[in-house]
């Protein structure tokens, strides 16, 4: 048909993607500025927090809906992400934030997004008092709360590790567990410790708007596991340049239906569009999984050796792919390893083949890090910040993101399961190492910055 | 690419049988949506028909007619697709 130029190929395997891959825009998150609604007064902080962000994102579930409907596409969440709070909150003298959080909480149910990010502080170099109170009003926060979400960056590239606040940060896992124990210590789910954390991520839980971006902004998060663990599939022939090419172009592909969708919400919105974030980010649904497209290059089983050199390549062409089919890719790009998230890799995990130490390696190559991982509700506060410390650790040496999201699910032993529902999952609860690490973490203070030379 | 377009390429895949062209055009017809261009092949057993359909004058969004299009898909033993025309711009041409 010369009117559109397209072969009917190009089109059935457009129409397949969509239809039968699970392809899907996961996320369009409205960054938004709360710099100006700091105030003396806690409460009216959050008062002037909640009514900027509805006045702001009235029409962005609308909007939503509205593409979505014209473009056949299916985009999973609205969401919205802030200004990290301790920087709103401590012109106050307030002790704790956690009035801040229910306003949060209520203008994301008010403006219907399922999530709101940025209850959160950067302390890689140090804690100021705002950014201590928030910390300490986390647990509580984070229980009395359903949509927010809270990050906090413990370390740098530039910066080092601050070990005097990973050391707290597993204190304050264990109390968002004990505040949740009731619901398997979900507010562990909600809560992310970053190394080297990025300023435009749109995906949850550790999107915030950072201080560097405008008043407002629209970023896209795209998916689509299950289009390119299909593009696989139908290769199992291919050599592994043939095989990158191949997830290169389908990265591609997912990420242009990410750029039509961001350009279209922010002409709508009236605001500016800010990146895509290209990383393959997988659901519970059955085929929309990162361990089976391991799996399908040709691993028994995600975990086994192989895995590492296998989910490098993949993270690598998705990027290539994906860096070529947007103006502005940013985020956290690449492909994430989920365990509650991801149908393969609760599998794997169930199996034993999967086991903490492997992700850790995992990690070391593709985007973000030790994800949703539960862990025994016993494992003591020094173990958790330990585990976060490695994940700086790697994320600080290789110049990268790394982040931390464990629950250590209360009452909950290895092989036991934590039930959160929805996009959350499940996750099986995975073995640590009995050793302590109480007196490496209680020493405190920071690993400094690394040489940014002689790189070996 | 602006937003203006208001165009869509329906597929229409299945088994080859009488009246496939007739009774999809038909549904097209009755929402107001006007055909631009058509072709149809054969890609291995499959008979592939593609529409391209302009929705300026329709009486329905594009929801509503996809969904009497999948009811028509049903009632032929086909499979029948709508969506919009810059999805495919984007994906295959930059």
């Amino acid at each position: 048909m010369r009117s559109v130029h397209f072969e009917p190929e190009e089109i059935l395997e457009t129409v397949k993607m969509v239809q039968m891959e699970n392809l899907d825009i996961r996320t369009i998150t409205m960054g938004i500025s709360l710099r100006d609604c700091a105030h003396p007064e806690l409460a009216q902080a959050a008062q002037r927090a909640y009514e900027k962000i509805c006045r702001y994102a009235e029409k962005l579930v609308s909007v939503g809906d509205a593409l979505e409907r014209e473009y056949g596409i299916p985009i999973i969440n609205r969401r919205i992400s802030v200004t990290p709070i301790a920087l709103v909150a401590e012109s106050s003298a307030a002790e704790r934030y956690v009035v801040m959080a229910q306003a949060l909480d209520r203008a994301a149910a008010a403006v219907g997004v399922n999530f709101i990010g940025g209850f959160s502080a950067l302390v890689e170099k140090g804690l100021t008092f705002g950014d201590r109170k928030l910390i300490d009003s986390l647990p509580e926060a984070l229980a009395v709360t359903e949509r927010v979400c809270a990050s906090i960056n413990v370390a740098s590239t530039r910066a080092g590790i601050n070990m005097t606040a990973v050391g707290r940060m597993g204190e304050i896992i264990l109390e968002c567990a004990q505040a949740t124990a009731a619901r398997d210590g979900i507010a562990c789910a909600k809560l992310v410790v970053f190394c080297n954390a990025v300023e435009d991520n749109p995906f949850m839980a550790g999107a915030f708007h950072g201080i560097g971006e405008p008043e407002c902004v629209i970023n896209v998060g795209v998916s689509g596991p299950g289009a390119v663990l299909s593009a696989v599939r139908r290769a199992p022939q291919a050599d592994l340049g043939e095989l990158a090419a191949i997830i290169k172009r389908t990265a591609f592909k997912i990420t242009r239906m990410g750029e039509l969708i961001g350009r279209r919400a922010s002409d709508r919105l009236g605001v500016p569009f800010g990146i895509v974030d290209l990383s393959l980010a997988p659901t519970p649904a059955q085929g929309d999984s990162v361990a089976q497209i391991l799996e399908a290059m040709g691993l028994e089983r995600v975990g086994t050796h192989g895995s590492t050199a296998a989910l490098a390549m993949l993270n690598d062409a998705v990027k290539k792919g994906g860096a070529m089919a947007s103006s502005h890719v940013g985020g956290l790009s690449g492909a994430f390893i989920p365990v509650s998230e991801d149908i393969g890799m609760i599998e794997a995990a169930q199996a034993g083949t999967l086991t903490l130490d492997k992700l850790e390696a995992m990690t070391c190559v593709c985007s973000v890090g030790l994800d949703m991982i539960a862990v025994p509700g016993d494992t003591p506060a020094a173990t958790l910040a330990a585990i976060i410390a490695d994940e700086a650790a790697i994320g600080m040496i290789n110049r990268k993101t790394t982040a931390v999201r464990l629950i250590p699910a209360p009452g909950k032993q290895v092989g036991d399961f934590v039930e959160f529902g929805g996009l959350l999952g499940r996750a099986p609860v995975m073995a640590v190492h009995r050793q302590s690490s109480q007196d490496f973490v209680r020493r405190g203070g920071r690993i400094p910055a690394p040489i940014q030379a002689l790189n070996n | 690419m602006s937003d203006k377009s208001n165009r869509i390429i329906v597929t229409v895949v299945g088994h080859d049988r009488t009246g496939i062209i007739a009774e999809t055009s038909r549904v097209l017809a009755d929402a107001g949506v006007n055909i631009v261009d058509i072709s149809q092949t054969l890609l291995g057993e499959f008979f592939v028909m593609i529409l391209l359909a302009d929705l300026t004058q329709a009486t329905l969004g594009l929801e509503a007619l996809k969904g009497q299009l999948h009811a028509k898909a049903e009632q032929l033993g086909l499979r029948i697709d709508a969506q919009h025309e810059d999805v495919f711009k984007f994906m295959h041409r930059v």
